[in-house]
Protein backbone atom coordinates (compact mmCIF):
# COMPACT_ATOMS: atom_id res chain seq x y z
CA UNK A 1 0.00 0.00 0.00
CA UNK A 2 2.69 2.41 1.08
CA UNK A 3 4.65 2.05 -2.16
CA UNK A 4 1.58 2.49 -4.35
CA UNK A 5 0.69 5.75 -2.67
CA UNK A 6 4.26 6.91 -3.07
CA UNK A 7 4.14 6.09 -6.76
CA UNK A 8 0.94 8.00 -7.27
CA UNK A 9 2.39 11.17 -5.72
CA UNK A 10 5.58 10.59 -7.70
CA UNK A 11 3.50 10.59 -10.82
CA UNK A 12 1.41 13.55 -9.68
CA UNK A 13 4.60 15.52 -9.10
CA UNK A 14 5.74 14.91 -12.65
CA UNK A 15 2.28 15.65 -14.02
CA UNK A 16 2.28 19.03 -12.29
CA UNK A 17 5.72 20.05 -13.46
CA UNK A 18 5.20 18.63 -16.96
CA UNK A 19 4.43 21.96 -18.69
CA UNK A 20 7.72 23.36 -17.51
CA UNK A 21 9.57 20.11 -18.18
CA UNK A 22 8.25 20.01 -21.74
CA UNK A 23 9.20 23.64 -22.27
CA UNK A 24 12.62 23.03 -20.79
CA UNK A 25 13.41 20.19 -23.17
CA UNK A 26 11.79 21.74 -26.22
CA UNK A 27 12.69 25.41 -25.86
CA UNK A 28 15.84 25.39 -23.72
CA UNK A 29 17.85 22.17 -23.60
CA UNK A 30 17.35 21.06 -27.17
CA UNK A 31 18.10 24.56 -28.56
CA UNK A 32 21.28 24.79 -26.47
CA UNK A 33 22.45 21.45 -27.83
CA UNK A 34 21.34 22.32 -31.35
CA UNK A 35 23.18 25.63 -31.31
CA UNK A 36 26.29 23.81 -30.11
CA UNK A 37 26.09 21.57 -33.15
CA UNK A 38 25.25 24.46 -35.50
CA UNK A 39 28.20 26.46 -34.21
CA UNK A 40 30.45 24.02 -36.08
CA UNK A 41 28.53 24.42 -39.34
CA UNK A 42 27.63 26.82 -42.07
CA UNK A 43 23.87 27.19 -42.17
CA UNK A 44 21.70 29.72 -43.94
CA UNK A 45 18.26 28.21 -43.22
CA UNK A 46 17.73 27.52 -46.92
CA UNK A 47 19.95 24.48 -47.35
CA UNK A 48 21.24 21.79 -44.99
CA UNK A 49 23.96 22.73 -42.48
CA UNK A 50 27.48 22.08 -43.77
CA UNK A 51 30.06 20.83 -41.25
CA UNK A 52 32.96 23.25 -40.93
CA UNK A 53 34.66 22.13 -37.75
CA UNK A 54 36.19 24.97 -35.78
CA UNK A 55 36.11 27.44 -38.64
CA UNK A 56 33.46 29.71 -37.13
CA UNK A 57 35.35 29.99 -33.86
CA UNK A 58 38.64 30.55 -35.67
CA UNK A 59 37.08 33.37 -37.66
CA UNK A 60 35.48 34.92 -34.59
CA UNK A 61 38.63 34.90 -32.50
CA UNK A 62 41.07 35.36 -35.36
CA UNK A 63 39.69 37.86 -37.82
CA UNK A 64 36.37 39.28 -36.75
CA UNK A 65 37.02 42.84 -35.65
CA UNK A 66 33.33 43.44 -35.11
CA UNK A 67 33.31 40.69 -32.50
CA UNK A 68 36.10 42.30 -30.52
CA UNK A 69 34.51 45.71 -30.90
CA UNK A 70 31.02 44.64 -29.84
CA UNK A 71 32.42 42.71 -26.90
CA UNK A 72 34.31 45.80 -25.77
CA UNK A 73 31.20 47.95 -26.10
CA UNK A 74 29.09 45.45 -24.19
CA UNK A 75 31.64 45.11 -21.39
CA UNK A 76 31.91 48.89 -21.10
CA UNK A 77 28.14 49.14 -20.90
CA UNK A 78 27.86 46.40 -18.28
CA UNK A 79 30.74 47.50 -16.08
CA UNK A 80 29.75 51.14 -16.05
CA UNK A 81 26.00 50.90 -15.74
CA UNK A 82 25.72 48.07 -13.21
CA UNK A 83 27.90 49.67 -10.48
CA UNK A 84 26.19 53.03 -10.97
CA UNK A 85 22.78 51.41 -10.68
CA UNK A 86 23.83 49.54 -7.55
CA UNK A 87 25.13 52.61 -5.74
CA UNK A 88 22.23 54.73 -6.89
CA UNK A 89 19.53 52.26 -6.00
CA UNK A 90 21.05 51.58 -2.58
CA UNK A 91 21.30 55.27 -1.70
CA UNK A 92 17.77 55.99 -2.86
CA UNK A 93 16.43 52.92 -1.08
CA UNK A 94 17.98 54.19 2.15
CA UNK A 95 16.14 57.46 1.71
CA UNK A 96 12.87 55.74 0.85
CA UNK A 97 12.94 53.33 3.77
CA UNK A 98 12.33 56.13 6.27
CA UNK A 99 8.79 56.68 7.39
CA UNK A 100 7.85 60.11 6.18
CA UNK A 101 4.60 61.62 5.08
CA UNK A 102 4.05 61.30 1.32
CA UNK A 103 6.54 58.46 1.01
CA UNK A 104 4.23 56.51 -1.28
CA UNK A 105 4.17 59.37 -3.74
CA UNK A 106 7.96 59.64 -3.75
CA UNK A 107 8.30 55.90 -4.29
CA UNK A 108 5.83 55.98 -7.17
CA UNK A 109 7.54 58.91 -8.89
CA UNK A 110 10.97 57.33 -8.54
CA UNK A 111 9.83 53.87 -9.59
CA UNK A 112 7.74 54.94 -12.56
CA UNK A 113 10.63 55.32 -15.08
CA UNK A 114 11.59 51.71 -14.42
CA UNK A 115 8.05 50.56 -15.12
CA UNK A 116 7.99 51.95 -18.66
CA UNK A 117 11.75 52.11 -19.25
CA UNK A 118 12.18 48.82 -21.10
CA UNK A 119 9.64 49.74 -23.74
CA UNK A 120 10.41 50.91 -27.23
CA UNK A 121 8.38 54.03 -26.38
CA UNK A 122 10.98 55.25 -23.89
CA UNK A 123 13.78 54.49 -26.34
CA UNK A 124 11.95 56.78 -28.74
CA UNK A 125 11.74 59.47 -26.07
CA UNK A 126 15.46 59.12 -25.38
CA UNK A 127 16.27 59.45 -29.05
CA UNK A 128 14.46 62.77 -29.11
CA UNK A 129 15.85 64.10 -25.81
CA UNK A 130 19.49 63.41 -26.62
CA UNK A 131 19.32 64.40 -30.28
CA UNK A 132 20.91 67.57 -31.65
CA UNK A 133 17.64 69.44 -31.16
CA UNK A 134 16.78 67.69 -27.93
CA UNK A 135 15.90 69.61 -24.79
CA UNK A 136 18.95 68.22 -22.96
CA UNK A 137 21.09 70.53 -25.08
CA UNK A 138 18.90 73.49 -24.13
CA UNK A 139 19.42 72.71 -20.43
CA UNK A 140 23.17 72.26 -20.90
CA UNK A 141 23.28 75.65 -22.60
CA UNK A 142 22.15 77.27 -19.31
CA UNK A 143 25.37 75.98 -17.78
CA UNK A 144 27.44 77.12 -20.73
CA UNK A 145 28.03 73.61 -22.01
CA UNK A 146 27.99 73.36 -25.76
CA UNK A 147 25.37 70.96 -27.06
CA UNK A 148 25.85 68.27 -29.63
CA UNK A 149 24.02 65.31 -31.09
CA UNK A 150 24.65 62.95 -28.21
CA UNK A 151 23.16 59.94 -29.94
CA UNK A 152 24.71 60.61 -33.34
CA UNK A 153 28.26 61.09 -32.12
CA UNK A 154 30.29 57.87 -31.71
CA UNK A 155 32.01 59.12 -28.55
CA UNK A 156 28.81 59.76 -26.64
CA UNK A 157 26.18 57.45 -28.13
CA UNK A 158 26.87 54.58 -25.75
CA UNK A 159 26.71 56.90 -22.74
CA UNK A 160 23.17 57.94 -23.54
CA UNK A 161 22.26 54.25 -23.27
CA UNK A 162 24.14 53.97 -19.98
CA UNK A 163 22.17 56.95 -18.64
CA UNK A 164 18.94 55.33 -19.83
CA UNK A 165 19.86 52.15 -17.98
CA UNK A 166 20.76 53.97 -14.78
CA UNK A 167 17.50 55.94 -14.93
CA UNK A 168 15.72 52.58 -14.55
CA UNK A 169 17.22 51.50 -11.26
CA UNK A 170 13.76 50.88 -9.79
CA UNK A 171 13.64 47.10 -9.54
CA UNK A 172 17.08 46.95 -7.89
CA UNK A 173 15.92 49.67 -5.54
CA UNK A 174 12.75 47.85 -4.53
CA UNK A 175 14.80 44.74 -3.75
CA UNK A 176 17.20 46.79 -1.61
CA UNK A 177 14.21 48.42 0.06
CA UNK A 178 12.79 45.05 1.06
CA UNK A 179 16.23 44.00 2.30
CA UNK A 180 16.60 47.14 4.40
CA UNK A 181 13.24 46.53 6.03
CA UNK A 182 14.41 43.13 7.23
CA UNK A 183 17.39 44.47 9.18
CA UNK A 184 16.43 44.37 12.88
CA UNK A 185 16.26 47.87 14.35
CA UNK A 186 17.85 46.60 17.59
CA UNK A 187 21.18 46.35 15.79
CA UNK A 188 21.17 50.08 15.13
CA UNK A 189 19.97 50.88 18.64
CA UNK A 190 22.69 48.76 20.18
CA UNK A 191 25.28 50.35 17.92
CA UNK A 192 24.07 53.83 18.82
CA UNK A 193 24.32 53.01 22.53
CA UNK A 194 27.90 51.89 21.93
CA UNK A 195 28.55 55.28 20.32
CA UNK A 196 28.78 54.18 16.67
CA UNK A 197 28.36 57.04 14.22
CA UNK A 198 26.03 56.86 11.21
CA UNK A 199 28.90 56.08 8.85
CA UNK A 200 30.10 53.24 11.03
CA UNK A 201 26.56 51.90 11.30
CA UNK A 202 26.32 51.89 7.53
CA UNK A 203 29.56 49.99 6.99
CA UNK A 204 29.25 47.67 9.98
CA UNK A 205 25.52 46.89 9.95
CA UNK A 206 23.70 47.96 6.79
CA UNK A 207 26.19 46.74 4.22
CA UNK A 208 26.91 43.31 5.73
CA UNK A 209 23.22 42.67 6.37
CA UNK A 210 22.39 43.65 2.80
CA UNK A 211 25.20 41.71 1.18
CA UNK A 212 23.11 38.68 0.08
CA UNK A 213 20.65 41.05 -1.60
CA UNK A 214 23.58 42.91 -3.12
CA UNK A 215 24.87 39.66 -4.62
CA UNK A 216 21.46 38.91 -6.11
CA UNK A 217 21.29 42.39 -7.65
CA UNK A 218 24.81 42.18 -9.05
CA UNK A 219 24.29 38.79 -10.68
CA UNK A 220 20.95 39.60 -12.29
CA UNK A 221 22.07 43.14 -13.15
CA UNK A 222 25.10 41.85 -15.05
CA UNK A 223 23.12 39.17 -16.89
CA UNK A 224 20.39 41.62 -17.88
CA UNK A 225 22.83 44.29 -19.01
CA UNK A 226 24.57 41.74 -21.21
CA UNK A 227 21.33 41.19 -23.12
CA UNK A 228 20.56 44.86 -23.78
CA UNK A 229 18.89 45.13 -27.17
CA UNK A 230 15.98 47.54 -27.59
CA UNK A 231 17.83 50.80 -26.76
CA UNK A 232 20.77 49.95 -29.02
CA UNK A 233 18.29 49.15 -31.75
CA UNK A 234 16.05 52.20 -31.37
CA UNK A 235 17.74 55.07 -29.53
CA UNK A 236 20.79 55.32 -31.70
CA UNK A 237 20.16 55.75 -35.42
CA UNK A 238 20.52 52.58 -37.46
CA UNK A 239 20.87 49.46 -35.31
CA UNK A 240 24.23 49.78 -33.66
CA UNK A 241 24.58 53.54 -33.73
CA UNK A 242 27.04 55.92 -35.34
CA UNK A 243 30.19 54.07 -36.49
CA UNK A 244 28.78 51.01 -34.72
CA UNK A 245 29.53 52.63 -31.37
CA UNK A 246 26.50 51.00 -29.72
CA UNK A 247 26.78 47.70 -31.57
CA UNK A 248 26.25 45.61 -28.45
CA UNK A 249 26.54 41.84 -28.46
CA UNK A 250 22.80 41.16 -28.68
CA UNK A 251 22.43 43.37 -31.76
CA UNK A 252 25.54 41.82 -33.33
CA UNK A 253 24.18 38.30 -32.81
CA UNK A 254 20.72 39.28 -34.01
CA UNK A 255 22.04 40.77 -37.24
CA UNK A 256 24.38 37.86 -37.94
CA UNK A 257 21.52 35.40 -37.53
CA UNK A 258 18.50 37.18 -38.92
CA UNK A 259 19.87 39.79 -41.32
CA UNK A 260 22.80 37.92 -42.84
CA UNK A 261 21.31 34.49 -42.09
CA UNK A 262 24.63 33.10 -40.88
CA UNK A 263 22.98 30.78 -38.39
CA UNK A 264 26.11 28.74 -37.72
CA UNK A 265 28.20 31.79 -37.01
CA UNK A 266 25.48 33.26 -34.81
CA UNK A 267 25.25 29.98 -32.89
CA UNK A 268 28.95 30.15 -32.17
CA UNK A 269 28.41 33.71 -30.91
CA UNK A 270 25.56 32.44 -28.73
CA UNK A 271 27.78 29.81 -27.18
CA UNK A 272 30.51 32.32 -26.50
CA UNK A 273 27.91 34.51 -24.80
CA UNK A 274 26.78 31.55 -22.69
CA UNK A 275 30.33 30.86 -21.58
CA UNK A 276 31.00 34.52 -20.75
CA UNK A 277 27.82 34.88 -18.71
CA UNK A 278 28.43 31.57 -16.93
CA UNK A 279 32.00 32.58 -16.08
CA UNK A 280 30.96 35.98 -14.78
CA UNK A 281 28.21 34.42 -12.66
CA UNK A 282 30.58 31.77 -11.30
CA UNK A 283 33.12 34.49 -10.55
CA UNK A 284 30.47 36.44 -8.68
CA UNK A 285 29.52 33.44 -6.60
CA UNK A 286 33.14 32.64 -5.91
CA UNK A 287 33.99 36.20 -4.88
CA UNK A 288 30.85 36.32 -2.73
CA UNK A 289 32.51 33.97 -0.24
CA UNK A 290 34.76 36.81 0.75
CA UNK A 291 32.24 39.58 1.10
CA UNK A 292 28.73 38.20 1.52
CA UNK A 293 27.65 37.82 5.11
CA UNK A 294 25.12 35.14 5.99
CA UNK A 295 23.48 35.06 9.37
CA UNK A 296 24.21 31.82 11.15
CA UNK A 297 21.81 28.86 11.39
CA UNK A 298 18.73 29.51 13.49
CA UNK A 299 17.70 32.79 11.83
CA UNK A 300 17.62 31.37 8.34
CA UNK A 301 15.86 28.07 8.95
CA UNK A 302 12.40 29.62 9.21
CA UNK A 303 11.63 30.16 5.59
CA UNK B 1 14.67 69.79 17.03
CA UNK B 2 17.36 67.97 15.00
CA UNK B 3 14.95 65.16 14.17
CA UNK B 4 12.59 67.71 12.68
CA UNK B 5 15.37 69.34 10.73
CA UNK B 6 16.61 66.06 9.31
CA UNK B 7 13.04 65.26 8.30
CA UNK B 8 12.89 68.50 6.34
CA UNK B 9 16.19 67.76 4.68
CA UNK B 10 14.95 64.31 3.70
CA UNK B 11 11.83 65.85 2.21
CA UNK B 12 13.83 68.38 0.22
CA UNK B 13 16.21 65.75 -1.13
CA UNK B 14 13.33 63.47 -2.05
CA UNK B 15 11.35 66.21 -3.77
CA UNK B 16 14.38 67.29 -5.80
CA UNK B 17 15.25 63.74 -6.70
CA UNK B 18 11.70 62.68 -7.60
CA UNK B 19 11.49 65.76 -9.80
CA UNK B 20 14.66 64.86 -11.70
CA UNK B 21 13.49 61.28 -12.13
CA UNK B 22 10.01 62.11 -13.37
CA UNK B 23 10.89 65.19 -15.43
CA UNK B 24 11.52 63.32 -18.71
CA UNK B 25 8.06 61.78 -18.37
CA UNK B 26 6.41 65.14 -17.72
CA UNK B 27 8.26 66.61 -20.66
CA UNK B 28 7.15 63.68 -22.79
CA UNK B 29 3.49 64.37 -21.95
CA UNK B 30 3.91 68.01 -22.97
CA UNK B 31 6.02 67.23 -26.03
CA UNK B 32 3.34 64.91 -27.38
CA UNK B 33 1.26 68.06 -27.86
CA UNK B 34 4.02 70.23 -29.26
CA UNK B 35 4.89 71.31 -32.76
CA UNK B 36 8.39 70.19 -33.75
CA UNK B 37 9.92 73.67 -33.25
CA UNK B 38 9.03 73.67 -29.56
CA UNK B 39 10.51 70.24 -28.87
CA UNK B 40 13.95 71.75 -28.44
CA UNK B 41 12.70 73.58 -25.34
CA UNK B 42 12.83 72.01 -21.89
CA UNK B 43 9.45 73.56 -21.04
CA UNK B 44 6.59 71.19 -20.49
CA UNK B 45 3.43 72.78 -21.78
CA UNK B 46 3.22 73.96 -25.42
CA UNK B 47 1.95 77.44 -26.32
CA UNK B 48 -0.91 75.96 -28.30
CA UNK B 49 -1.49 72.26 -27.66
CA UNK B 50 -1.70 70.31 -30.89
CA UNK B 51 -4.27 67.62 -30.21
CA UNK B 52 -4.02 66.59 -33.84
CA UNK B 53 -0.77 64.78 -32.93
CA UNK B 54 -2.97 62.20 -31.27
CA UNK B 55 -5.66 62.17 -33.93
CA UNK B 56 -3.31 61.96 -36.91
CA UNK B 57 -0.89 59.63 -35.12
CA UNK B 58 -3.72 57.26 -34.27
CA UNK B 59 -4.70 57.08 -37.95
CA UNK B 60 -1.19 55.69 -38.69
CA UNK B 61 -1.65 54.71 -42.34
CA UNK B 62 -4.38 54.50 -44.90
CA UNK B 63 -4.91 50.84 -44.10
CA UNK B 64 -4.46 50.49 -40.37
CA UNK B 65 -5.10 52.62 -37.32
CA UNK B 66 -3.31 52.23 -34.03
CA UNK B 67 -6.48 50.58 -32.77
CA UNK B 68 -5.63 47.61 -34.97
CA UNK B 69 -2.19 47.21 -33.38
CA UNK B 70 -3.60 47.66 -29.90
CA UNK B 71 -6.13 44.94 -30.54
CA UNK B 72 -3.40 42.61 -31.85
CA UNK B 73 -1.26 43.23 -28.80
CA UNK B 74 -4.11 42.92 -26.32
CA UNK B 75 -5.31 39.62 -27.79
CA UNK B 76 -1.77 38.25 -27.60
CA UNK B 77 -1.56 39.51 -24.02
CA UNK B 78 -4.77 37.74 -22.98
CA UNK B 79 -3.26 34.45 -24.12
CA UNK B 80 0.11 35.21 -22.51
CA UNK B 81 -1.39 36.16 -19.17
CA UNK B 82 -3.70 33.13 -19.02
CA UNK B 83 -0.86 30.82 -20.05
CA UNK B 84 1.65 32.41 -17.71
CA UNK B 85 -0.62 32.43 -14.66
CA UNK B 86 -2.09 28.95 -15.05
CA UNK B 87 1.11 27.08 -15.89
CA UNK B 88 3.15 28.93 -13.27
CA UNK B 89 0.56 27.93 -10.64
CA UNK B 90 0.48 24.29 -11.72
CA UNK B 91 4.23 23.90 -11.91
CA UNK B 92 4.77 25.79 -8.66
CA UNK B 93 2.36 23.45 -6.87
CA UNK B 94 4.37 20.48 -8.10
CA UNK B 95 7.63 21.93 -6.84
CA UNK B 96 6.26 23.51 -3.69
CA UNK B 97 4.07 20.69 -2.33
CA UNK B 98 4.73 17.32 -3.95
CA UNK B 99 7.54 14.88 -3.26
CA UNK B 100 9.02 13.19 -6.29
CA UNK B 101 12.32 11.84 -7.46
CA UNK B 102 14.92 14.36 -8.64
CA UNK B 103 12.78 17.27 -7.46
CA UNK B 104 15.82 19.09 -6.12
CA UNK B 105 17.70 18.66 -9.36
CA UNK B 106 14.82 19.90 -11.51
CA UNK B 107 14.29 22.87 -9.23
CA UNK B 108 17.97 23.86 -9.47
CA UNK B 109 17.73 23.62 -13.24
CA UNK B 110 14.64 25.83 -13.15
CA UNK B 111 16.58 28.44 -11.19
CA UNK B 112 19.47 28.22 -13.65
CA UNK B 113 17.18 28.86 -16.61
CA UNK B 114 16.21 32.19 -15.04
CA UNK B 115 19.78 33.29 -15.60
CA UNK B 116 20.03 32.03 -19.16
CA UNK B 117 20.28 34.85 -21.72
CA UNK B 118 17.57 34.71 -24.42
CA UNK B 119 20.13 35.04 -27.18
CA UNK B 120 21.64 31.66 -26.34
CA UNK B 121 18.59 29.70 -27.46
CA UNK B 122 17.08 32.09 -29.98
CA UNK B 123 18.65 30.74 -33.18
CA UNK B 124 17.52 27.09 -32.84
CA UNK B 125 14.15 28.25 -31.46
CA UNK B 126 13.65 30.32 -34.58
CA UNK B 127 14.67 27.37 -36.77
CA UNK B 128 12.23 25.15 -34.87
CA UNK B 129 9.29 27.50 -35.35
CA UNK B 130 10.32 28.10 -38.93
CA UNK B 131 10.27 24.35 -39.64
CA UNK B 132 6.68 24.22 -38.42
CA UNK B 133 5.85 27.29 -40.53
CA UNK B 134 4.94 29.18 -37.38
CA UNK B 135 7.01 32.30 -37.95
CA UNK B 136 4.98 35.41 -38.64
CA UNK B 137 2.37 34.13 -36.21
CA UNK B 138 1.78 34.71 -32.51
CA UNK B 139 2.54 31.09 -31.63
CA UNK B 140 6.28 31.63 -30.93
CA UNK B 141 5.36 34.57 -28.70
CA UNK B 142 2.55 32.84 -26.81
CA UNK B 143 3.63 29.19 -26.59
CA UNK B 144 6.54 29.70 -24.15
CA UNK B 145 4.09 31.15 -21.61
CA UNK B 146 2.12 27.90 -21.70
CA UNK B 147 5.26 25.84 -21.23
CA UNK B 148 6.40 27.31 -17.94
CA UNK B 149 8.43 29.92 -19.82
CA UNK B 150 8.21 32.21 -16.84
CA UNK B 151 10.66 30.25 -14.70
CA UNK B 152 10.94 33.39 -12.62
CA UNK B 153 7.21 33.27 -11.88
CA UNK B 154 7.32 29.60 -10.96
CA UNK B 155 10.00 30.48 -8.44
CA UNK B 156 7.90 33.34 -7.10
CA UNK B 157 4.83 31.13 -6.63
CA UNK B 158 6.84 28.32 -5.04
CA UNK B 159 7.93 30.80 -2.38
CA UNK B 160 4.32 31.82 -2.01
CA UNK B 161 3.04 28.24 -1.70
CA UNK B 162 5.61 27.44 0.95
CA UNK B 163 4.02 30.18 3.05
CA UNK B 164 0.59 28.50 2.98
CA UNK B 165 0.15 26.28 6.08
CA UNK B 166 0.28 22.55 5.35
CA UNK B 167 -2.53 21.94 7.86
CA UNK B 168 -4.95 23.05 5.15
CA UNK B 169 -3.72 20.31 2.81
CA UNK B 170 -3.97 17.75 5.61
CA UNK B 171 -7.53 18.76 6.42
CA UNK B 172 -8.57 18.47 2.78
CA UNK B 173 -6.83 15.09 2.54
CA UNK B 174 -8.79 13.79 5.53
CA UNK B 175 -11.94 14.97 3.78
CA UNK B 176 -10.95 12.73 0.89
CA UNK B 177 -9.46 15.23 -1.55
CA UNK B 178 -6.83 14.02 -4.03
CA UNK B 179 -3.70 16.05 -4.83
CA UNK B 180 -5.57 17.55 -7.75
CA UNK B 181 -8.46 18.48 -5.47
CA UNK B 182 -6.05 20.04 -3.00
CA UNK B 183 -4.50 22.09 -5.78
CA UNK B 184 -7.77 23.20 -7.33
CA UNK B 185 -9.78 23.87 -4.17
CA UNK B 186 -7.23 24.73 -1.50
CA UNK B 187 -4.01 26.10 -2.94
CA UNK B 188 -5.15 27.78 -6.15
CA UNK B 189 -7.69 30.07 -4.45
CA UNK B 190 -5.17 31.01 -1.75
CA UNK B 191 -2.57 31.85 -4.38
CA UNK B 192 -4.64 34.73 -5.72
CA UNK B 193 -2.37 37.61 -4.64
CA UNK B 194 0.63 35.81 -6.12
CA UNK B 195 -1.26 35.12 -9.32
CA UNK B 196 -2.13 38.79 -9.69
CA UNK B 197 1.56 39.66 -9.43
CA UNK B 198 2.46 37.03 -12.02
CA UNK B 199 -0.29 38.28 -14.34
CA UNK B 200 0.87 41.90 -14.09
CA UNK B 201 4.50 41.12 -14.76
CA UNK B 202 3.68 38.75 -17.60
CA UNK B 203 1.60 41.49 -19.17
CA UNK B 204 4.20 44.24 -18.86
CA UNK B 205 7.21 42.15 -19.80
CA UNK B 206 5.65 40.61 -22.88
CA UNK B 207 4.30 44.03 -23.92
CA UNK B 208 7.90 45.27 -23.88
CA UNK B 209 9.46 42.15 -25.38
CA UNK B 210 10.55 43.89 -28.55
CA UNK B 211 13.28 41.35 -29.35
CA UNK B 212 10.86 38.43 -29.83
CA UNK B 213 8.26 40.56 -31.61
CA UNK B 214 10.68 42.03 -34.12
CA UNK B 215 12.03 38.56 -34.78
CA UNK B 216 8.81 36.65 -35.30
CA UNK B 217 6.23 39.09 -36.68
CA UNK B 218 6.88 40.29 -40.21
CA UNK B 219 3.58 41.27 -41.82
CA UNK B 220 2.16 44.66 -40.84
CA UNK B 221 -1.28 43.18 -40.40
CA UNK B 222 -0.01 41.22 -37.38
CA UNK B 223 2.16 43.97 -35.88
CA UNK B 224 2.08 44.79 -32.20
CA UNK B 225 2.10 48.33 -30.84
CA UNK B 226 5.90 48.22 -30.40
CA UNK B 227 6.44 47.21 -34.01
CA UNK B 228 4.09 49.92 -35.24
CA UNK B 229 6.12 52.47 -33.28
CA UNK B 230 9.27 51.16 -34.86
CA UNK B 231 7.78 51.82 -38.30
CA UNK B 232 7.41 55.47 -37.31
CA UNK B 233 11.07 55.53 -36.30
CA UNK B 234 12.22 53.94 -39.54
CA UNK B 235 10.71 56.65 -41.69
CA UNK B 236 13.14 58.93 -43.46
CA UNK B 237 11.79 62.02 -41.75
CA UNK B 238 10.49 61.13 -38.30
CA UNK B 239 7.14 62.71 -37.44
CA UNK B 240 8.09 63.46 -33.87
CA UNK B 241 4.71 64.83 -32.82
CA UNK B 242 2.81 61.72 -33.87
CA UNK B 243 5.55 59.43 -32.65
CA UNK B 244 5.78 60.88 -29.14
CA UNK B 245 1.99 60.99 -28.85
CA UNK B 246 1.55 57.36 -29.88
CA UNK B 247 4.48 56.13 -27.81
CA UNK B 248 2.86 57.78 -24.79
CA UNK B 249 -0.41 56.01 -25.61
CA UNK B 250 1.52 52.74 -25.90
CA UNK B 251 2.67 52.83 -22.27
CA UNK B 252 -0.85 53.58 -20.99
CA UNK B 253 -1.92 49.95 -20.41
CA UNK B 254 1.13 49.24 -18.24
CA UNK B 255 0.69 52.52 -16.41
CA UNK B 256 -2.97 51.94 -15.65
CA UNK B 257 -2.26 48.43 -14.38
CA UNK B 258 0.56 49.77 -12.26
CA UNK B 259 -1.64 52.29 -10.52
CA UNK B 260 -4.50 49.83 -10.04
CA UNK B 261 -2.28 47.17 -8.50
CA UNK B 262 0.58 49.09 -6.99
CA UNK B 263 0.61 47.07 -3.80
CA UNK B 264 1.01 43.74 -5.57
CA UNK B 265 3.69 45.24 -7.67
CA UNK B 266 6.08 46.25 -4.97
CA UNK B 267 5.40 43.12 -2.95
CA UNK B 268 5.96 40.98 -6.02
CA UNK B 269 9.40 42.37 -6.72
CA UNK B 270 10.33 42.19 -3.06
CA UNK B 271 9.26 38.56 -2.72
CA UNK B 272 11.10 37.39 -5.79
CA UNK B 273 14.21 39.16 -4.71
CA UNK B 274 14.36 38.14 -1.15
CA UNK B 275 12.62 35.06 0.02
CA UNK B 276 15.16 32.75 -1.56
Amino acid sequence: MQTRRLNSTQLAGYIFISPWLLGFFLLTLWPIGQSFYLSFTDYSLLSEPVWKGLENYERIFGQDETFVKSLKITFTYVFVSVPFRLVFSLLVAMLLVKSLRGMNLYRTLIYFPSLVGGSIAVSVLWRNMFGVDGYINAILAWFGIEGRGWISHPDTALWTLVVLNIWQFGSMMVIFLAGLKQIPQELYEAAAVDGARKMQQFFRITLPMLSPVMLFNIILGVINAFQMFTPAYIVTPRPGGPMQSTYVYAVFLYEKAFKHFQMGYASALAWILLVIVALLTALNFFASRYWVFYESGSERGGR
Amino acid sequence: MTARRSRWISHLVLIAFSFIMIYPVLWWIGASLKPVEEMTLPTIWPKTPMWENYIEGWKFSSKYTFGHFFLNTLLMEVANVIGGVVTAAIVAFGFGRLEFKLRGLWFSILLLTIMLPTQVTIVPQYILFNNFRLTDSYVPLILPHFLGGGAFFVFLLVQFIRGIPRDLDEAAKIDGASVYGIFARVIFPLLKPGLVTVGIFTFIWSWDDFFAQVLYLTSIEKFTVSLALRMFVDQFEIQWGYLLAMSLVSVMPSTIIFFLAQKHFVEGIATTGLKG
